[in-house]
């Protein structure tokens, strides 16, 4: 299974996380992930996915943009990641992903976002 | 049935620090009369001295050593000094190195063993470099002359992000994956717990007023013995980074440590023991 397509069970990861959900119920916000050259356009709704679109959409606006090439979401999302791998800011740190946009929802909800971006490691526990 | 206690002692010392009174907060266990080695250890940028309870109560560690970890001025139970209201914290190379000896010198140590992490762990370099003389040894954790910052400190303290959660949220990267779960966490509750603006002054210190590259140079370990322990999965202070500091250092000894992170002693506790005894073993 690619990246992207690990990305693509998002929806099903999130609603079998209750905790998460829980977690999340204040994060209302439009937002884009790129796994790789494939955008992915997240609409999360007090914790939820209430849109969630795989490939280019034009002029869609998001609040802030997360970038990694394949390599870097391959690894972070290993059963048991290898250092500089296993953090979303190990990845930024050592170039191999990126943020831009309004960072203000991405921090006020920083942990919600770090483990909902590390939920396909799940597939890789399972297999 | 009789109360289940841990073994440590916490009290209040009173001492000037800088000539400014100050309340600092500290616990202890161990001999005190003899021979126990006093062991001063330094928390971690945030945080408090709570990241050394598993070390105040291991056995084998006080039954040699006194142990003593006290909360920096501003953090965990030690009250800022009085008209803290009116300033912006901010930790410079000199105020806790001050901090440091004033607590040595107002409990009477006589030569103790300081041992600090991250933040802790830099100081603990400025130590070396400046005060040898003063101390039996000394070891840093995920410590190094110099460290890329990874984020901007601004968002530690505004009032639309929560200090506390934004703060553990991002230290939480620098906990190794096979960390335990319950201690991953009760590191992290430290962090939700510190005051406004306290995080973000320490790392004042961290990255504008604590860069010790070139001064490394100058620690003659033959004054005190220097170890430097870090975890290879701390993206703050890597494992490169401190090697890179290590090779300056004739007679310096260094270890990466497997399976850990950023909080060796509150994040692993069990797996930190394995590296840091042997260390005690040689200065004891």
């Amino acid at each position: 299974m690619s990246p992207a397509d690990r990305f693509a069970r998002l929806p099903d990861l999130l609603s079998c996380d209750a905790d998460l959900q829980r977690r999340g119920r204040w994060v209302t916000v439009d937002c884009r992930v790129d796994v790789g050259e494939q955008p992915f356009f997240l609409g999360l709704e007090n914790g939820a996915l209430a849109a969630f679109e795989r490939g280019t959409r034009l002029m869609r606006s998001s609040a802030f943009t997360i970038r990694a090439d394949e390599e870097a979401w391959a690894q972070h999302w290993q059963a048991m990641p290898a250092p500089g791998w296993h953090d979303l800011f190990a990845l930024t740190k050592r170039g191999a992903a990126s943020m831009e946009g309004d960072f203000r929802p991405l921090l006020q909800h920083l942990q919600f976002f770090k483990d909902l971006l590390a939920l396909p490691r799940r597939l890789a526990m399972e297999s | 049935m009789a109360p289940t206690l841990d073994p440590m002692v916490g009290r209040y010392l009173r001492l000037e620090i800088d000539g400014v009174d100050h309340r600092i907060y500290f616990e202890e266990a161990g001999p005190k009369e003899g021979g126990g080695i006093p062991l001063v250890c330094l928390h971690t940028a945030g945080a408090d001295n709570r990241q050394y309870r598993h070390l105040l109560a291991d056995p084998e560690i006080t039954s040699r050593f006194r142990v003593l970890a006290f909360d920096m001025p501003w953090h965990g139970k030690s009250t800022p000094p009085d008209g803290w209201e009116k300033t912006e914290y901010r930790l410079t190379t000199a105020s806790y190195t001050a901090a440091i000896r004033a607590f040595c010198r107002a409990m009477e140590l006589d030569k103790p063993v300081v041992m600090g992490c991250s933040i802790g762990g830099r100081i603990v370099l400025n130590l070396a470099i400046a005060h040898a003389a003063e101390f039996r040894a000394l070891i840093a954790l995920e410590a190094a002359d110099f460290q890329q910052p990874w984020y901007d400190t601004a968002w530690l303290h505004r009032p639309d992000v929560h200090g506390g959660e934004v703060c553990a949220a991002l230290v939480s990267g620098l906990i190794a994956p096979q960390s335990p779960p319950v201690n991953r966490h009760e590191t992290l509750w430290m962090y939700m717990q510190g005051g406004p603006g306290v995080f973000k002054g320490d790392l004042y210190f961290y990255r504008v007023d604590g860069d010790l590259r070139e001064k490394v140079k100058s620690i003659d370990t033959k004054v005190c013995p220097l170890y430097l322990l870090t975890g290879e999965y701390d993206f703050s202070c890597t494992a490169e980074d401190t090697l890179r500091t290590a090779v300056q250092i004739p007679g310096v000894e260094v270890q990466i440590m497997k399976h850990v992170g950023h909080f060796p002693m509150s994040e692993h506790p069990a797996k930190f023991r394995e590296y840091i005894l042997p260390v005690l073993q040689k200065i004891s």
